[in-house]
Order: C-alpha cells, then sequence, then structure tokens
C-alpha cells in the first residue's frame, strides 16, 4: 500500500515537472464542487435592491448582477451590458445587452427590466442612484429589446463608474411592478439573472444556493452549489476555516490577529485586492460648529499627535496603508502631493502654542465607531494622544443605533467613520466634503460642516468634466485644499484581506472582490 | 475573649483579611506607584509577562501595562463595591426596619414593592439600568445598589418582626419611647451582626456585576477596570492570555478574600457559634 502511493506520488511529481513548462493557469477548470462560505452578520434580506450591507452584496452578488463590473484598475468590464458606448459630447450613454439572459424563473430579461430599475425601483429606494438620477439623468429609453441609453442633463464624469451591484443592481420589472416594493413577497424568494439560485435559507444556519442551469454564459458556472454559513462567534469563525468546513474567509470574518495566524497555514492564499471599487477609507470627524474644532490649526496639531503607523500596525495588525488625504489611492484621481501630517508630538504642541489656544479649556467627547473590539482600542489610543496635547477627553460609548443618529444630528465632538469611494470621487468622496451636503438626517454626508466655496466649486468642475485632464488637475487643486485644512482626520486605508484554500480557483478577479458574480470561480480536485 | 481574637480563629478569615489589606494599599497606592495612566502606552505592544523586566504582567496590545491597569482596576472595583453595597444598606435598612417595626398594611405595601424587585433577575436589571442612564461610575454603582438591597430588606424585616416582640422592647414601649427611637436604639443594635455579614458577601457580589458589566462593554468608558480588561482581552485569549488570566486572577482573590472575611465576621459575631472552632 505504502509502496503504490509512492509510486504515485512519483508519477504526480513526473506529471508536474511535465506541466511546469506550460503556464500554471492553463490548467483546466474542473466542474462540480460545492463552495463553503460565511455570511457575517447573518443579511436581514437578499433583495439587494433594498439593502445594500456587506453581507447582502456577498450573497445577493450570486443572484443578482448589474449592467457593469469594474476591474482591479477600476476599468468597466460587461456584466449583463456586453457593450456600450459615450457621445463625445457626454451626454448620451448606450447599453447593449446580452443575450439569451433569463430570469430564474424562466422570464426573458429585457432592456424594459434596466428602465424599470433605472426609473423606477432604483429612483425610489436607492439613496445614491436617486441623487444621480434626480440630478443628471434627463432620460431612460429602450430603443430596441436588447439596447438602453441614458440620456443626460449635464456631463458627469463620474456616470460609467455607477454600474456596479451595490450600485444599480438589475431587478425583475415583471415581479415588482406596480407593487410595494418593501413588501413584496418576492423579497423573500429573489429572482435574479446570476449563475446561481436561491434553493433554501435556514435562518441562522446558512444560506444554500444552487447552479443556475439557464445561466447566459454557455458551460458556467463550474460550481454545483454555494454554502453561506452563520456562524456569529468571531472565533468560531477562525475555527471553522481552520477544520476546512468553510473554504473561504471574507475581510473582516475573522480578527485581525486571527488573519495573520491563519494567513501562515499550509494550502492557503491571501489577497488584498477585491476592495479597489470600495477602498474603504478611515477617518476622524470632528464637529468643526465649535472650537476647538473650529480652527484648523487645532486639527493640524492633532493629524501630528497621532501615529497612524502605530494604529495600522497595532489595532489593525498591518491590515491598512497609512491614507494621506481624502481620496485613496486605488481610487481614480488620487495624488500624493499633498501636505504630510507625520507623527510629531512637540510639533503638535507647537502648532497649539503658537495659534494662543489652551487645550486644558476644551473638554472633548469622543465617541467610539461602535463595530468592535479594534475600534474601540483605536478611540482609546486616539484619546490617549489627544490628552497627550493637553485636551480633557471624555469617551462617550454608544451602541450603533445611537452613534448614527448622533452623528445625523450633528450631536458630536469627535467621532470616527469609515466611507466606500465607488471607484471615483464624484461618487463616494465629494459628498463629504461639499458645503450643500451639510444635511441632517444621515452619517455619511459632511457631518462635521466643513465648508469652502473654492472646494465645492472644484469638485462641481470635475464632477462635470467631458475630459480626464480637466476632472484630473480639478481633483489634484481639491485634494490640496482639503488635506491642508484637515476637513477630516485620514487615518487609514482599509486592507481588507481575502483568506481562501489554495483549491479554490479565480476566486478575486475584480475590483469588487467577492461581491463579483463566481460564474468562473472552480475548486481543483 | 476579645472581637478580633474570636475572629482570628478562622485562619481563612485571617488570610482573606490579608489579601485584602493587599488590595486596599494597592488601589491607595496606584497614583504613587504607577504615577502614568493606565491608559497610557508606555511599552511595545503584547509583551509576555517578564518578558521586559519593567514590565512584569506584560503589556495588552496597545502597549499598556496591564499591572498599572491590575492596581487602577482595584481602586474601581473598591469603590464600586464599598459605596454601592453601602447605599444597598441603607435602603434594605430602612424599608426592612419600617416593614418588620410597624407590620400590617405598611409590612404589606412595602413588602409588595420589595417583591417586585425581586422578580426581577438582579444581572438583567442592572443590565437596563446602566444601559439606559448611559455607562458611568455613578450610573453603575447605583444601579448596582438598585438591584441589591432588596435581600437587605428581607433580612432586615425578618430581624426586627422576631425582636418587636421581645421584652425589652415591650418595655420601651410602656416607657413611653417613640417609635423611630426604639427602632434605632433597641432593635437595630441586635440586629446589626447579620446585617454586617450580608454586607460583607455583596461587597464580592457588587465587585463581580461590576466586571460583569464592563466585560460586556458597559463598564465606564474612561475608567479602567477589571472586568474591561478580560473583555477586551477575552478575543486574544490564544495569542496574548496574561492579558486576561491576570485581572481574572485578581477579581477571584478579591472575591475570595471578602468572602473569606464574610466568613469570619459570622463566626466572631454569632453567639450561638462560639467555641465551634474550639
Amino acid at each position: 500500500m505504502k509502496r503504490r502511493v509512492r509510486l504515485l506520488a512519483a508519477a504526480a511529481g513526473l506529471l508536474c515537472a511535465s506541466m511546469m513548462g506550460t503556464a500554471y493557469a492553463q490548467e483546466v477548470p474542473a466542474k462540480g464542487g460545492t463552495l463553503n462560505m460565511i455570511a457575517q452578520p447573518e443579511p436581514p434580506v437578499l433583495m439587494v435592491g433594498l439593502n445594500t450591507q456587506g453581507p447582502t452584496l456577498y450573497v445577493a452578488g450570486q443572484i443578482y448582477q448589474s449592467l457593469l463590473t469594474y476591474g482591479t484598475d477600476l476599468k468597466p468590464l460587461p456584466s449583463l451590458a456586453k457593450s456600450w458606448t459615450v457621445s463625445s459630447d457626454g451626454l448620451i450613454y448606450t447599453f447593449t445587452l446580452q443575450d439569451n439572459v433569463k430570469w430564474h424563473d424562466g422570464k426573458p430579461f429585457s432592456a424594459d427590466d434596466v428602465v424599470f430599475t433605472a426609473d423606477k425601483f432604483l429612483r425610489e429606494s436607492h439613496p445614491r442612484w436617486r441623487l444621480i438620477a434626480t440630478t443628471y439623468v434627463d432620460s431612460i429609453t429602450a430603443p430596441a429589446p436588447n439596447q438602453v441609453v441614458f440620456k443626460l442633463k449635464k456631463p458627469f464624469s463620474a456616470f460609467l463608474n455607477a454600474f456596479e451591484l451595490s450600485s444599480f443592481p438589475i431587478i425583475p420589472k415583471h415581479l415588482y411592478e406596480g407593487t410595494d416594493y418593501r413588501t413584496n413577497p418576492a423579497n423573500q424568494t429573489p429572482i435574479g439573472t446570476g449563475p446561481f439560485k436561491l434553493k433554501e435559507w435556514k435562518r441562522g444556519s446558512y444560506i444554500h444556493l444552487v447552479r443556475n442551469e439557464d445561466y447566459w454564459k454557455p458551460g458556467k458556472p463550474y460550481l454545483d452549489e454555494l454554502y453561506f454559513r452563520i456562524i456569529p462567534d468571531s472565533a468560531s469563525r477562525a475555527v471553522a476555516f481552520e477544520k476546512g468546513t468553510v473554504d473561504v474567509l471574507r475581510g473582516g470574518d475573522v480578527e485581525g490577529f486571527e488573519v495573520r495566524r491563519l494567513i501562515k497555514l499550509p494550502d492557503v492564499e491571501n489577497t488584498t485586492s477585491g476592495w479597489e471599487y470600495y477602498a474603504p477609507l478611515v477617518f476622524m470627524q470632528m464637529n468643526q460648529r465649535s472650537m476647538p474644532f473650529s480652527d484648523k490649526r487645532v486639527r493640524q496639531a492633532i493629524m501630528h499627535a497621532i501615529d497612524r503607523d502605530f494604529i495600522v500596525r497595532n489595532v489593525f495588525f498591518g491590515q491598512g496603508k497609512v491614507a494621506t488625504g481624502p481620496i485613496a489611492s486605488t481610487t481614480l484621481y488620487y495624488t500624493p502631493d499633498v501636505p504630510a501630517y507625520p507623527f510629531d508630538l512637540p510639533k503638535a504642541k507647537k502648532i497649539l502654542a503658537d495659534a494662543g489656544i489652551k487645550p486644558s479649556e476644551y473638554n472633548i467627547r469622543l465617541m467610539p465607531l461602535p463595530y468592535g473590539a479594534a475600534w474601540d482600542r483605536m478611540s482609546e489610543y486616539v484619546k490617549q494622544q489627544i490628552e497627550q496635547l493637553g485636551f480633557k477627553v471624555v469617551i462617550q460609548g454608544v451602541d450603533a443605533g445611537g452613534w448614527s443618529q448622533k452623528l445625523a444630528d450633528f450631536d458630536f465632538d469627535l467621532t470616527f467613520n469609515f466611507t466606500y469611494q465607488y471607484g471615483d470621487p464624484a461618487l463616494g468622496v465629494a459628498r463629504h466634503y461639499l458645503s450643500t451636503n451639510v444635511i441632517k438626517g444621515t452619517p455619511y454626508g459632511n457631518n462635521q460642516n466643513y465648508v469652502n466655496p473654492k472646494v465645492d466649486e472644484l469638485f462641481a468642475l470635475a464632477a462635470g468634466a467631458v475630459s480626464n485632464d480637466v476632472a484630473a488637475k480639478a481633483y489634484s487643486e481639491a485634494q490640496k485644499i482639503i488635506v491642508d485644512e484637515v476637513a477630516l482626520g485620514w487615518l487609514y486605508e482599509m486592507q481588507n484581506v481575502t483568506i481562501n484554500r489554495k483549491k479554490v480557483k479565480n476566486l478575486v478577479r475584480t475590483g469588487i472582490g467577492l461581491n463579483e458574480t463566481m460564474d468562473e470561480v472552480w475548486i481543483s480536485k | 475573649m476579645t472581637f478580633f481574637k474570636r475572629y482570628a480563629r478562622n485562619y481563612g478569615a485571617l488570610i482573606g483579611l490579608a489579601i485584602l489589606l493587599v488590595v486596599v494599599v494597592l488601589a491607595f497606592a496606584a497614583p504613587l506607584i504607577f504615577p502614568v495612566s493606565p491608559w497610557q502606552s508606555v511599552g511595545d505592544p503584547l509583551l509576555a509577562p517578564s518578558e521586559d523586566p519593567a514590565f512584569p504582567f506584560g503589556t495588552d496590545m496597545l502597549g499598556r501595562d496591564i499591572a498599572a491597569g491590575l492596581a487602577y482596576g482595584a481602586r474601581v472595583s473598591l469603590l464600586i463595591g464599598v459605596i454601592s453595597t453601602s447605599v444597598a444598606v441603607v435602603i434594605g435598612v430602612s424599608i426592612g426596619a419600617l416593614a418588620g417595626f410597624y407590620g400590617g398594611k405598611v409590612d404589606d405595601l412595602l413588602m409588595r414593592f420589595t417583591e417586585f424587585f425581586q422578580t426581577i433577575p438582579a444581572f438583567a436589571m442592572a443590565v437596563v439600568l446602566v444601559a439606559i442612564f448611559s455607562p458611568t461610575i455613578v450610573s453603575i454603582t447605583l444601579a448596582i445598589a438598585v438591584v441589591s438591597w432588596p435581600p437587605v430588606a428581607r433580612l432586615v424585616r425578618g430581624e426586627f418582626l422576631s425582636l418587636r416582640s421581645r421584652e425589652f422592647v415591650q418595655a420601651a414601649i410602656v416607657i413611653g419611647q417613640s417609635g423611630p427611637r426604639i427602632m434605632f436604639t433597641q432593635i437595630l443594635p441586635n440586629a446589626i451582626s447579620p446585617i454586617i455579614v450580608t454586607a460583607s458577601l455583596m461587597v464580592a457580589t457588587a465587585i463581580l456585576t461590576e466586571s460583569s458589566l464592563s466585560f460586556l462593554g458597559l463598564g465606564d468608558r474612561n475608567m479602567m477596570s477589571w472586568g474591561f480588561m478580560i473583555g477586551a482581552a477575552r478575543t486574544m485569549l490564544r495569542e496574548a492570555w496574561w492579558m486576561s488570566v491576570f485581572p481574572g486572577v485578581a477579581i477571584l482573590l478579591t472575591v475570595l478574600a471578602i468572602n473569606l472575611i464574610g466568613e469570619g465576621l459570622n463566626d466572631a459575631m454569632n453567639p450561638h457559634l462560639r467555641g465551634r472552632k474550639g
């Protein structure tokens, strides 16, 4: 027996050696198999037009699709749209759809579904699309069953970046037209065009998807089944991966120090790729309505007082990169050419002294972001650093609802927040700095009350630019001003790590990572 | 035989007293031994115990000294234990004394009120109170007091009921002493021993409750407490055991010490047990 094994191993070795010359990627994808993943926390619903939280997107990305997806370089790639053209004045966008696409219930997919989605469903239920649609879109029409035309009122340089799954999921018209979207029973049995269909959702236990036999890409998907397991405890999730119960860990599934341990296991690979489109950027939000934060020198001093490298290394265990400004380094129009704020306590104290500010006169309420232990530790660290400048800091613990409420009501001094960038500053960045976006009711606007008409003007110029050079120039100038004035205290760019067993192939292919349709993913035997 | 001699016959009680003394000294001397705040990073993160002689108990993930955390945590634990117990005893004794002495409708009313509190699980109620009033040291202390007075009230009521019918009390009534005077000068001194024993054990329970609240993230975020240290370190148990083990041992020893002292007080104060250890 033992000898036979050895013989086999030798034969396999020879085979491998002979294949070395040819490219590794030529390995033929195997059909079949089950991929086990974790949905953390359990999504409230899988209808992605109504809920775009992380775990919802992760699961629903296999059921629903959008017109486009984006590469790791943020270039648009075909999804339900086969090709697209943009008129030279930047006002007319024409999408040609894939052929032979069917909904999971067998009904044909057509341009009418896209028009319904854009003009009715998302306009009503999706805040980001609603803003784009009302500001820029003049009309949406379907001149042919496989063609959709968006006519804009004025050019919008980020328009082609707004068709990713969480921004523009295509909804079946025949199930939703004329209904109340939120209470439609179809929300419980999601019907999409994606490579997998929902078979069973056992609440608190797992979500089971199976292969869509009528998928529009012939011969795809390779996998037969997907399981998204629900495991509420972080340590148990790490154990589930170690034991092989699950094959994939998404960024955030396990704590930072566990990631360091798990990526060293044999047969395991990891990547930080697959988040380029979202590029989450973490920052401090300082309420500029009153002293001390209304003075830009205080904000500059605080930037110098915080060792952001320490935060990345010791609070988030290396899973990040110190941010230089409002735009993440993977997002379009990023420039590193902005004022820098190295960790320098004496300099921070000098800035305050030169400004004649007495820190001990101020009591700062620090409201932690209630997302778990690492965020609490970051609050403790920042408190201790600011106290070294002489400010009095009190940590004000809140739950998730309280955090979002207080931030939305502008009832805070200092807090933390992070933002998805959605590939283009006009979609995910500008909203935090435009004076027109100082609005109560959302935690994701210009809640700190940063007002600079010049910045407003530059963002408007860039968003309306037809040429990329004009946009790039305006964004560079805006970044310099914003960083000099420390509109927000940028801390770091999150680098979420995806960990998977090596046998899972083609897992992360695009800039939206695991939310991408897994029609190319396969498991080697 | 003096009180202390009777107390000292219980060796466990002596050990308990010794441990508690160490904790009390540590709590008072914390700012002298560790002049820097326990929240301040002072060393490299995640140093194991004795890896660096400056930090015999190691450091946590932000490089904060675990030893400093233990010392400052002792302050919070003792402060909350003593104050919340005092408040609970005052409430419990007042209600129990009134109910036991006057009886009748007053008794009915006060005991139904007490039972109302007793039917709600104490810890769950403490969690709710702290969550409503936002976690500060004051709200935590009061929440613990509010959930721990009912047993004292029942105990005191029982004592008062039985003592009220004794002859010396009836004599006091006959010579015309007022109700409050009888309660304070005649009955209470005779009921004091069980109250002291119960109170000493309540201090231990209060410390445990505060630790549990902090563990659940409902502690005062500006005070370093043992429960908070364990709660923050729990997820890293496999990587850095010292972060949760040392505060855990501190809680264990302190609570054990107070229980031993309570036992010793019980022995020393209970006339029926005099000579038990002889």
